[in-house]
Formats: structure tokens, sequence, C-alpha cells
């Protein structure tokens, strides 16, 4: 019996759900050509970041302005080079380069700041032939006057903007920090969002107590991280007018097939990928096929939501009785 | 190709020619002549061709001598070459020359005249080094300004391959080289057609190949060498015809007609100057405008110097002639005469016994000196000559310019006189480097000069501080060609950038009545008029000034601009100056900022255009009152208490009235005293650090790192606070050594530059708020008054014995000696001077310093004022520079004289025992162990001693004796230089001394660029990061000079990082003093060329450690004979990895953003190579492979 691995993501059809997810692994062409050879179902580009871009300009300014023209021997300190690749273009030309080499679906992603930025480079991206558009949305409220609603228009706003200007398929990815995720996610597909990608994770700043220094640390991810988006792709599934795709915590075949259940039409991987190298990609695709065969799945089509919380039995357990149950496990671990 | 008009300035107009017509260009950098090979580098780099589509190869060497040879070389082996050079550069070149002109080899050498070093460097100009060349053979063609620097670039290579006699093109340093003018641009179809193929052809058939064997360069005896020389007399003969038959082939392709001795003036003149270079511009204004009031005047340009033609001098003068005035730029000690001047009256003299004189009388001819160093020379010194040529009895040999009450040379001047036109735009504009006014000002002239029918020109007076560093831009648009060379002497408008600059300079000084003031003010336009100095406000009423202000620093904060205010500044400049209408500048602004800005990205063009928008919504006409209100006005520029000399020199030098000075007020052979800074309160820094004593732990980093030595810490008694001022900080020591006593870390807040290192390295963190430090950034302006009483009172405490109780083994003992290096102009938070500050702390009582030229020698020794001070004795460093490529040599010289005086002062001591009659004193004096602070300070006591026991004593030996004495007290010597001496041009001598085993120290203070004259590639240079030369990212790795120096085995070597680890330098400088041979230290210094935020050096400093690029060691000869391995490794191996370091520093990145493959790669092997070396280090340190 042959198994249909194929999905649909935001209308593009992928030959399996396991999509690259915005990261370093997109930095190169060489890399994007290896993602594809590998079995990948489609790659999420890394984000480009308005807000690098304006800060790469200005340092740039800065190092080849500061100090100038102040001293009557060394009037500058850097010869001047020409041309400089601050602004997208190269990022663009990648995306121009990944679609003439790979077949697999292009995703760009898109990280901005100034309401201009999100539509302009929503546009470039678009003109360089991306299949799709995933905005990279992320705000840290600070400010005690702004209430949660601000942020979720801000979100929206963006949305919208971009949705207005670009006619490609348009994912947004979201933080998990929001009061009634459903219904920020209502109005996000309303906005015009095509896929609702779950969840963004910030870097979390750690401290370092002997010098007194706060200091930036990533962990990469692990399984333990799917249990937030799994949970709320099952809450979601059937609710919202969209597709669902999981990039948290993707790191075995199970995962994958756990994100599918709840419903996600595609699972993403990163941190798996950098740490064990490409080759995960083909054994999770051949475990997933021994797990399908093994339990008589004929397509992936099949298991999209199966577990969702208007799927499965017990439809309370994705919310307080999930609580409950934690809890009642706890005395028996000890 | 049609022509276009173009705004750039006399270094770019030489090198745009000479780039298009040479195949290979061998340079070395040296001011003011570094931007033609850093241009043609960069066109190089770039892939531009020459005119015959080939893309010339320009190579860096590591001296101008070295460039000479190359340049021999690639001429001889038929390729089109030059070079570009200047004073000490084209001295280094002279031995080269004579070869290449005896070998009648067709080239140009492009040079901006600079003066040649005497009893101090000057990198201005006058024509001290081209004169020099004056026997070489070579033709000399001076160019007076940029237009001419273009023209005669070409005229000069089309001439040379005709004549064969190799040229130098002349023209003056950073007044022509520097100026920005507007000019038309000669096209490579004008190049092709004034260079004959044929010639080109005929120099590569003169080549050397194997192919047709020739020799040259023969050793000659008598009988041959005299005829040989005579035999190129036809091609010097034939040299002037070619050169005018060129000009003449010139003005038929271009339209511009030159002779080689250009008059103008009244036809039927009786008084003319005969001159050359920039001068001549402003001679001629003067000329026009006493041609108006009727009088009989003229000017002879001279343009073909040598060889030269008597036959064209003569013909060139009207035959009305009465009196002839020579003017050189150059002055030669016990000559008759000026070297123009002597050419002259030769030329005069022998047409006059010839009976060839074609003029209607003999002509007097006196000669004059004007413009040594790039002295103003002005129309009303111009009109002074003119007036003393019509005297009876003319002054010869006179001096114009300056006032000489010593031999009284000079001619005086009306500096009332003036030929300043009205319809002239003429702007000066005071800024600070750091925000960007003449980079605006070079933008204002090229939307002038480019886009409107005006000619615009520009010159910028910089400052010999590097940091806060003073700008004034010149800037005059007209409806004519502007021919005046010399600053603006009365301006319709003058900007003042700087709101504090009104209370030390007088701005407005050369403001004319009715002029237009534009002022950046904090205060808005009702209250800007109570906050200005009661001088300004007289000026302003006087001069009937239109007065304009903006708070430019608000607005540029608002777009995100920080400080730099140029575009804000410029915008105004252009709204009120009426120079464009208001919309169709604003237009230009904002096209020129695309043009500037948009290669670096949209942000900086979206951040300009804001600030262009917001300027015009925040510039405001300010109403002048009829009186001055104000009750304060500018402060004396140095204190009542300072020295005399100070007082009466120094002061004056500071408040930009040196030119004021007459001759007797300098010294006679360059000596000045030491410790000036001290009296120059520049008050630059808006913020600078405040202490706070409960939190501090005493460690003495703050101290340790200061690039200004600004912050300092003193250890007292508790009694002497009674009289502390109120505001006065001081806490418990906690030193075990010094029990009882209080200790203050006090900031010299007038002398901070507020660079911030102090509080970035300062560890002591307030445990319930880790944003307070025990070293933070506060406003200046409100502590200044307090801070200054507190810093005087600071002084007067003790300082710490050297040699009583404590070592100075340690960072937080060392923090209480006192620095003899203080508020030095280096640029703020530089990375060399911490280095300068310790060595003077640990040895400045009896430190030599042999300085090389460059950023150290320019910190360290340009007037106004200098930074090397004395302790409480009134001991302290004695410093000189002598050279750039010598100063090895130099100090080992002064060892060798400290030895000799030392070894007599021991004979004397023998010899005079009996006559002494104190063995114990004598055998004290000769067998002092003088290995610590303690023995040094007994031998003093011993040398006071024995000079107190000979006082007055007249024998002839005894007075020898006293003059030696010294001597027996042990000295220092340190040779201090940065790496494009020990590496480059230096190298060769570094190399010699350190093989001589004598006991000098050398300190290379490692910026991995030549940092002084603007970041040149050395050969310390890393691999991958760009720099001049080094367009596309060095592709060699750096030199390993320390390695390089250990083959000796007899030589202290020490690779240190300050930032990195304060301890392993200050064992470094300790063990490098102890040795009793040559040492060596090469330390880290980052610098404002790597790009980087220089508050955060020390960390730069730690990453090149970390990752293995900078390794730390010490190689201790004494060691080996103590049976121990020398070679110590101080540093852990790479702990990160290079990119790390590297990604944080400007040379690198911008290769990353401009070619990211050729960074990865270069990163790559810079990357194999820190491993590779680091393996090879562990090896020598024992530690394995």
């Amino acid at each position: 019996m042959s198994i249909d691995f194929s999905t649909t993501y935001m209308g593009l059809k992928l030959r399996n759900p396991l999509v690259a997810s915005s990261s370093p692994l997109s930095h190169k062409i060489d890399t994007i050509c290896k993602l594809e050879e590998a079995g990948i179902g489609a790659v999420v580009m890394y984000s480009l970041f308005e807000e690098q871009i304006t800060l790469e300009s200005q340092q740039l300014d800065y190092f080849l302005t500061h100090g100038t023209e102040s001293y009557a021997e060394a009037l500058s300190y850097f010869p001047d080079i020409g041309e400089y690749n601050v602004g997208p273009d190269e990022y663009l030309s990648l995306i121009r380069k990944a679609k003439e080499t790979v077949n697999i679906p292009v995703i760009g992603s898109l990280n901005g700041v100034s309401a201009g930025g999100w539509v302009k480079y929503a546009r470039l991206i678009e003109q360089a032939g991306a299949d799709a558009l995933e905005l990279n949305v992320y705000y840290l409220p600070t400010d005690p006057n702004m209430p949660g609603t601000e942020v979720e228009q801000m979100t929206v706003d963006v949305v919208k903007a971009v949705r207005s200007e670009v006619s490609v398929p348009l994912a947004v990815k979201i933080g998990p920090f929001f009061s009634s995720i459903p219904n920020v996610a209502r109005r996000l597909v309303d906005a015009g969002a095509n896929a609702l990608v779950l969840f963004n994770r910030f870097y979390q700043p750690d401290i370092d107590i002997e010098n007194l220094e706060v200091v930036p640390h990533l962990v990469l991810r692990d399984s333990d991280e799917l249990r937030l988006p799994l949970r709320w792709t099952a809450i979601l599934y059937g609710r919202v007018s969209a597709d669902l795709a999981i990039t948290t915590g993707v790191h075995t075949y199970r995962d994958v097939l756990k994100g599918l259940m709840a419903g996600a039409k595609v699972t993403m991987m990163a941190s798996e990928l950098l740490q064990n190298g490409l080759g995960r990609i083909r054994q999770i695709l051949q475990e997933i096929e021994s797990w399908m065969v093994e339990y008589e799945y004929s397509s992936v089509q099949q298991m999209i939501g199966s577990m969702s919380q208007r799927k499965v039995a017990e439809p309370a357990a994705f919310e307080r009785a999930n609580y409950m149950k934690v809890l009642d496990s706890y005395p028996r671990l000890i | 190709m049609a022509r276009s008009y173009i705004t750039l300035d006399g270094n770019e107009a030489a090198a745009y020619t000479a780039y298009r017509v040479n195949e290979v260009i061998a340079i070395y950098p040296i001011t003011p002549s570094s931007p033609m090979g850093e241009l043609s580098d960069e066109w190089s780099a770039k892939g531009v061709p020459n005119i015959w589509g080939s893309v010339p190869r320009v190579i860096e060497m590591q001296s101008e001598a070295g460039a000479a040879g190359a340049v021999h070389g690639s001429l001889q082996a038929g390729a089109l070459t030059t070079t570009f050079t200047s004073a000490q550069g084209l001295l280094l070149m002279i031995p080269n020359m004579f070869k290449i002109a005896g070998e009648l080899s067709s080239t140009v050498f492009h040079i901006a005249a600079r003066t040649v070093a005497t009893h101090a460097l000057s990198i201005f100009c006058d024509h001290s080094d081209v004169m020099t060349c004056r026997s070489l053979g070579w033709a000399m063609l001076f160019a007076n300004d940029p237009q001419e620097v273009m023209d005669f670039a070409l005229i000069a290579q089309a001439a040379t391959l005709e004549a064969r006699v190799p040229f130098l093109h002349i023209f003056d340093g950073f007044r022509t080289s520097h100026e920005v003018r507007k000019i038309e641009q000669l096209t490579e179809d004008d190049m092709r057609a004034m260079i004959d193929q044929n010639l080109v052809l005929a120099h590569r058939e003169r080549a050397m190949t194997p192919d047709r064997p020739i020799i040259r360069g023969t050793a000659q005896n008598p009988d041959a060498f005299f005829q040989s020389r005579e035999r190129s007399n036809p091609f010097y003969a034939a040299t002037p015809g070619v050169v005018q038959k060129v000009m003449d082939k010139f003005a038929g392709i271009v339209g511009r007609q030159y002779h080689l001795f250009d008059y103008v003036g009244a036809p039927d003149a009786e008084y003319v100057i005969v001159m050359m270079g920039s001068g001549c511009g402003t001679v001629e204004e003067t000329v026009q405008a006493l041609l108006e009031k009727g009088e009989k005047v003229g000017l002879v340009k001279v343009r073909l110097f040598r060889p030269f033609s008597r036959e064209h001098l003569l013909k060139a003068l009207p035959t009305t002639v009465r009196a002839i005035a020579v003017l050189d730029r150059t002055k030669e000690p016990g000559a008759l005469g000026e070297p123009l001047y002597q050419d002259v009256v030769t030329a005069l003299g022998e047409a006059m016994m010839e009976d060839a004189l074609p003029f209607e009388r003999v002509p007097r001819v006196i000669g004059g000196r004007y413009g040594l160093s790039s002295k103003e020379f002005t129309p009303a010194m111009v009109k002074a000559v003119y007036d003393e040529l019509a005297k009876d009895k003319p002054k010869n040999h006179f001096t114009v310019g300056i006032i000489d009450d010593v031999t009284y040379t000079s001619l005086d001047v009306d500096p009332t006189f003036s030929t300043e036109a009205s319809d002239v735009v003429r702007a000066v504009f005071w800024g600070l480097g750091a925000d960007g006014t003449v980079g605006a000002n070079k933008n204002s002239i090229k939307i002038i000069g480019e886009e409107t029918p005006n000619w615009a020109q520009g010159y910028f007076v910089y400052d010999s501080k590097k940091s806060g560093a003073v700008t004034v831009s010149h800037l005059r648009f007209g409806p004519r060609p502007i021919l005046g060379t010399y600053l603006i002497q009365r301006a319709n408008f003058v900007a003042c950038h700087q709101f504090h600059f009104l209370e030390r300079y007088n701005v407005l000084d050369l403001a004319e009545e009715g002029a237009t003031f534009l002022l950046n003010s904090p205060y808005g336009p009702e209250e800007v008029w109570d906050h200005l100095p009661r001088s300004v406000q007289q000026q302003i009423i006087d001069k009937k000034l239109k007065f304009y202000v903006i708070n430019a620093y608000d607005v540029a904060k608002r777009v995100g601009l920080g400080v730099r205010i140029n575009t804000i500044m410029q915008t105004c400049f252009f709204a009120i100056s009426g120079v464009l209408p208001r919309e169709e500048a604003i237009e230009k602004i904002k096209d020129a900022i695309r043009k500037t800005y948009g290669r670096r990205g949209e942000a900086v063009v979206q951040q300009n255009f804001a600030a262009v928008d917001a300027a015009l919504d925040n510039l405001f006409e300010v109403k002048v009152p009829a009186q001055a209100t104000s009750t304060f006005d500018r402060p004396p520029v140095v204190p009542d208490h300072a020295p005399e000399f100070v007082k009466r020199v120094t002061a004056q030098l500071m408040a930009g009235r040196g030119d004021l000075l007459p001759v007797s007020a300098f010294p006679v052979d360059g000596t000045y005293p030491t410790g000036t800074t001290a009296w120059e309160k520049r008050n630059i820094a808006l913020e600078v650090p405040v202490w706070e004593p409960d939190l501090c732990i005493q460690c003495g980093k703050c101290v340790y790192i200061c690039p200004h030595s600004v912050i300092r810490a003193k250890v007292y008694d508790k009694e002497l606070l009674a009289n502390a001022p109120s505001t006065f900080k001081a806490v418990t020591a906690k030193w075990r050594e010094l029990p009882e006593k209080m200790y203050t870390i006090q900031v010299a807040v007038e002398d901070c530059t507020g660079c911030q290192l102090c509080v970035e390295v300062c560890p002591a963190k307030d445990k319930s708020d880790s944003s307070r430090k025990a070293l933070n950034m506060h406003p200046q302006i409100p502590l200044r008054e307090q801070e200054r009483a507190n810093w005087d009172f600071f002084l007067s405490l003790p300082n710490v014995p050297k040699h009583d109780s404590l070592r100075f083994n340690n960072i937080k003992n060392v923090q209480l000696l006192r620095p003899l290096f203080e508020f030095s102009g280096a640029c703020t938070g530089c990375g060399e001077t911490p280095y300068v500050r310790l060595l003077t702390q640990l040895f400045g009582d009896r430190l030599y310093i042999a300085n090389a030229t460059g950023c150290s020698s320019i910190y360290g020794g340009n007037l106004p004022t200098t930074p090397y001070t004395t302790d409480d004795e009134g001991r302290g460093p004695t410093w000189n520079n002598s050279l750039f490529e010598d100063t090895a040599e130099f100090g080992l010289g002064m060892r060798l004289a400290i030895n000799r005086q030392n070894a007599y002062a021991r004979q004397l001591l023998e010899e005079l025992r009996s006559l002494i009659a104190d063995d114990e004193l004598v055998d004290g004096l000769l067998n002092a162990d003088q290995s610590d602070e303690a023995g040094i300070y007994a031998q003093r006591e011993r040398v006071a001693k024995l000079k107190a026991k000979l006082a007055g004593n007249d024998h002839p030996r005894v007075r020898d004796l006293i003059a030696v004495a010294d001597m027996l007290v042990r000295k220092s010597v340190w040779i201090l230089g940065g790496d494009g001496w020990a590496y480059d041009i230096g190298y060769g001598g570094l190399d010699h001394v350190i093989a001589s085993g004598e006991n000098v120290n050398i300190l290379v203070l490692d910026t991995e660029v030549y940092s002084n004259t603007g970041g040149q590639m050395s050969k310390a240079t890393p691999l991958g990061a760009v720099a001049r030369f080094a367009a596309g990212g060095k592709p060699t790795a750096k030199k390993d000079l320390g390695m390089m120096a250990m083959h000796y085995g007899n030589v202290y070597i020490a690779q240190v990082a300050m930032g990195a680890n304060e301890l392993q330098t200050l064992k470094a400088f300790l063990e490098a003093e102890a040795y009793p041979g040559p040492s060596i230290i090469i330390a880290y210094s980052h610098c404002i060329a790597h790009g980087i935020d220089m508050s955060r050096g020390h960390i730069h400093q730690k990453l090149a450690v970390d990752s293995g690029y900078w390794p730390l060691y010490r190689y201790n000869p004494l060691l080996a004979s103590q049976g121990e391995n020398p070679f110590q490794l101080d540093s852990n191996g790479p702990t990160i990895p290079l990119k790390e370091y590297v990604g944080k520093e400007g040379r690198y990145r911008i290769l990353m953003q401009a070619n990211p493959e050729a960074a990865e790669r270069l990163i790559h092997e810079a990357q194999e190579v820190v491993e590779q070396k680091w393996k090879y280090y562990r090896m020598l340190a024992g530690k394995g492979s």
C-alpha cells in the first residue's frame, strides 16, 4: 500500500508535512538545496528583520563617519569600497536564487518594525518570487499604560496592511502571550491571514549573578515545548478558517504525528536539524512511514485534526481537565 | 566627450589624471599627499581602467624610499609609473631620483609640497621639500590651484615622455591639495590627444629586456663619469621648449593657455612680484584690485622652475618694470637669498652682463619669504610687498606675514586692506569634527558648484587635537572664478555649530557689518540673548548682524541622528543665506543626501531627510536688543598663576592668536617647557564620571584604563581633609601597608573627554541597583565649578612616595603613582595612551623618550600644549621626535650618550676621590644597587650630597663631574612608535637596535594600521581587515614581530593587551625595564580606525585575546640563563571563534557587508592562522603541540 504524505499549506502543495522553519538553515543556497535533497516539504526562509536592516545601515554610517573630517592628517579611516549589502538585497536575491534552484515551496519570512516597513519589505519578498510569506510578528509591551487590546490591534493592523499589498498566501507567526488566543486568531484570519504559525519564541535573557549583568541566553528547543502549540492547535483547529502550523518542539516523528493529529497542516523544525544534522529529515520521514504502515494509515490527510479538540472524545481534556490530570499524576511520580 | 564641471580638491585632481596615464603606482602614505595614493588604490580595486583600458597596479611600499625604488624598477622595465609624496617622503626618494634623472627616465612624481621638519615637524605647506630637489636633474612644474593641478598633471606627463627629463609636478599642500574648487574636468579623450603614443612606445623600447639586453647603473671611474654627466645637457636645454610646446598643444585641445612664466597685471607695470604656488591666486586678486585703483603692478607666475628658462622669464616681464619682488615659500638659512630669488637675480644679472636686458631700466630685485608652514598670505600682505617695492630703498630679504622683532625682516601690513568682493558669498562655519560640519560643507560646495552656474571654493582648517577637534570651514561662492587662496577675512555669513565656542573663541571676529549669524543654541529665540557673553552681544549689535538660532541637537536627537547635526545646519545655511531659492535648495540637499548616504542604506537616508524637514520648522530669527546686557564674558585663556611662558606664548596659541606673536616670543631651537596641557581646560566632555565612594572597591582599574589621565587616586592622611571643599569625597583607604589613611578618586572634569572607559571597566555595582556603579556618567556643566575646586584641592594632596612602603607591582598600588603624561589630545578613548601613561607612572622620573612620528608624536608633542609633565621634584620624561624611520636608532643614540657620560662620571669619581674626601660616598655612588625605587632614591640622595660637596669648586674636572653626576642615577630609554614605524618604515633600524644588545626598551603601540594618516595598511594589519590599500580586506596575515625578534635570543619580548590582562601588561613593563638588554613590548591598541565603539575598547582587547588572535606572552632571556623556558604563554587558548571577535569591528564588518563571500573566506583563513599560531606558541611554551 502506498502512503500519501502530501499535504497542502495555504494552498501550496507540499510533498510532505515536514517544513524547515525560519532559521539559519536557510542562510545559504547550498543548505536550502540540501534540505530539498533530504526530503523537506517546504522551507521558510530566515527572517528579514527591518530593525536589523535599519541598525546595520546606521552602524555602517557610524563606522564610516566616526572620527572623520576632524583631524587634518586623517580625514577618514576607511576606503570607499562602493556598494554595501545593508538593505534587503542579499535576502531577496537568495529567495530568487532559491526559487530558481529548488522545486519545493519557498516561504519568505519578515519581521518589521514600522507600518511602512512591513508593507514595503513584504512587497519586495513577493516580487522576489516567494511562494508565500510568513509574518513574524512579536511585540514586547513594557509600558504599563498599554492595554493588551492595543497590542492585539497592532498585530491585526500589520496583517491587514500587508494583505492589502501582497497577493501571495500569508502566514502569521504569533506568540502565545495573548489573553484570548482564539479571538486573536480569528481577527488575524479576518485581517487576511491564510495560516497561523504557533508559536514564536523569544530569546529569554539570563542573569549573571556574580557580575550583575543580563546575558543573552539561547537554548535550542526540545520536545517538551511541543505541548503549548499542540494544545492551541488542537483548540484552534476547525474554529478558524486558516491553516495551522506548529513550529515549536518538533523533534521526532512522534512530534510530527502529534502535531498533525492536533490539526496542523505542517510541522516545522529547526533546532533538531541544527543539532543533529539534515540527515534527521530522511530518518523522521522513514519513521513516520513505518508508523503509518504499522498503524495502517494511508495518508497524512487522514490524521490532520483527528485529535483536535473538536474531534476528541473528551474535548475538555484540552482545557481544565488537562490541568487536573497532571495534578492527579503528580503523587504517583514520587 | 564633453567636459563637465565638478568640485574636487587638488589631490583628487592630480590623482584623476595621474591614475589614467600610468600603469604602475608605488606609494607610501604621508600627509598631505596620502589621498592621491588612496584614491588610486580605490579606483584600482574597483577596476577603473587607465586611458589604454588596463587597470593600473597600485602598491603600498614600506617607505618612500621603497616606493621610489619600486618606481625606478618599474620604469626600467618599461611601465609608465608614478608616485605621490611630500616633505620627508620626498627626501627619502632623493637617492633614487638622482638615478631616475641620470637615466633620463620619463616619469612624473606628484608632490603636495610640505614643510620639512627642522626645529619642529609641520604637516603644512611650504616649498622646503621640493627645493631640496633642485640639484636632482628633474623638471619642476608648479600648479597653483586644483584646475591647474589637473591640467599640469597631464602636461607634465606629456612633456616628460618627449623631454625624457623626469618631472616633479608640485602644488601646495593643504592650500591646494585639500582646497575644494569647481573646475572643468579633463576627459579621457583630452588625455589620449595629449599623450603621444609613439613616445609611450619609445619609453618601452628604452626599457630593460633580456630580449634586447643592455646594462645600466654601471660604476664609473674619473675617466668617464664627468663627461657622462654633461652628455645629458641637450635634454635639459630642450625641456623648456618641450613644455611650452605641450602647453600650446593643451591650449589647442582644452582651451586653457599656459606659459612657462605667465604674466598678469598692467602691461606697463612698474612693480612686479615673481612667485610660484598657490599664493599666486591671492596676488592676482590683489593685482586686479590695485589695477582698478590705477596702480601699475603685475605678477609673474613661475610655472617651470627647473630647467629655469632665462629667456622666457625676461620675455614675461613687462619692459616697464622698475622693481621686482621675488617671493619664496621656503627658507635657506645662510644663503644669499632663497632659491627663486637667486635664480631671478642670476637671470637678470647674466642678461645684464650680456647687455641683453629687455627693460627700459635695470630693475631692482628684492627677495622675500612668506607662507612658511601654511602661514596665511593675504591681499594685505601682497599690498605691503608692492608698497615696499615702491620705496626708494626697499627692504631686501624681507619676510611678510609675521612680526620679526629680532632681525627686523618683516614688512608692515595694513590689516584693514581687503579685496573681498561684495558679490561673493563668504561663509565661515565653526564646528566640531564630530558634528559633521566639514562633510556638510563639502556637500554644499558640490551642490552649488555642480548644480548652479556659481563658482565655488572651500577650505577647511582642522585642529591638531584628535578629541574635541574644532573645525573652521571657509566657503566662497561667486559669479566669477575665485582667485583668492587665503582664509576669509570678512564673512557675510558666520555659523557657529557649537554654543560653547562662544566662550572660547572670537567666533564673530570675521563677521562683516550686516552679516548673517547662525547659532546652534540650546536656548530658543527668546532666551538665547541672556546666555551670550557680553562681547558677543556687543559684536552682534555693533555689526548689525542678522541673528538666527536653531536647537540642532534637539532636532538631531528627535530624528535619531545623535550628535550629527550636519544636515540640519546645512539646511539652515541654505534657508537663510539666499544662495539658492529655498525650495530648490531643499530638493538639492535631499539629492545630495541620497548620493552621500544611499549606499549606506535607506534608514540613514530617511533620517537625514527627516532632519532637513525638521530643521526649517525649528529655525528662528532672534530679535536683537539695542544694548548688551550680559554680565559675563569670555574667561581668560589661562589663569593668572600660569607660568610666564604659558601666559605669554602658549595661551596665545591656544586662543588662535598665534599669528600675532612676534618672532622673539619663540625659543631659538624648538625647546619648549613640558606639562602645558594642564593649562588648557578644554571642557569637551558632555558627561563625565562621578565617583560613588560607598561602592568603590579601590581596585584602581579606572585609573589604569583612563587614556587621558583625568581620573586619579590618592591615599593621604585624614587631617589633610580639614581644608577640603565641601563636595570633596573621601573614604577610608583599604591598604594594609597604609593604615588609617583616606582614599579619594578624583576626576579632572575640565580635561575629561567623556570616553566612558572608566565606567565600563568599573567592576563595583550597587547590590540593590545594578545600574549604579562606583563610577557613573553625569552631565559636566553642573559639576564644572565644584569639581574644578575639588581637582585643585586633590592636586595639593601629597603623592605616595615611590621608594617607600608600597611596591608597585599590582594594579591597586599603581593607581597611586602620579601620571607624568596627562590630558593629551589623543582620540576620545584612545587605546595607546593608557600604555604611555603607565610608562610615565612607573619610570617617568628617569625617562628618555625617542618617539616615532605618528599618533604618539602628535598627541605627545603637537603645540600649542604638550602632555608630558613633571613630578613634585621637577623630574619627568624628556621627549623628542626625530623622524618616522629612524626612531630606534635615535633612542639607541640616547642610550649610548647616557652610558658614555655615566662611564665618564665614574672615571671622574675615581680620579677625584681624594678631593671628594668621602670614600663611603664615592663607593656608594660607584656600587649602588639601583634595581628598585629605593635604590634609585638612595643614589639620587648620594648625587645631591656629591653636588653639595663640590659646589663652588671651579676645578675643570670637578665642573665636569657636576655636569655628568646625574648620569650616575639610573636612566631609562624608551623608544615609542606605532606599527607603521615598527613593522614597516622603521623595521630595519628596529632590527639593528635590538640586535645591538644595548639596554633600550621599545614600546610598539600596535593599532594595526597607520592611524595618524587615516588607517592605511601596515604589515601589522590583520588578515581580512579592511584598511586603506586593503579595500578588499588584507589578503595576508599579520607579521609576527615578536616571534621575529625572539630569534635573537637576547631580546626581552612581551605581547600585551591591557584590556585583556592588566597585570600581565604591568609585569611586562617592569620586566622590560629591569632587563639589562634590549626589550620590546607589542601592545594591542584599539583605535578609532578599527570602527568600534571606543568606550568598549577594552572589551575588544579581551575578545582579541579570547579568540586566540592576540596571545599574551612574555619571553625573558633571563629565565633561560636560569635554566627555565624563557617563553611564557600568559593567555588561554582560543575560547571563542575568531568570528565572534572580528564580527564586532567595523574594519571587518565593512567587508562582510560589501563582499560577504570574500569576508567569509578571509575570516576562515584567519581562523586557520590563529589555530596554527596557537599550536606553535603552545609548543614554544612547552605545553605540547
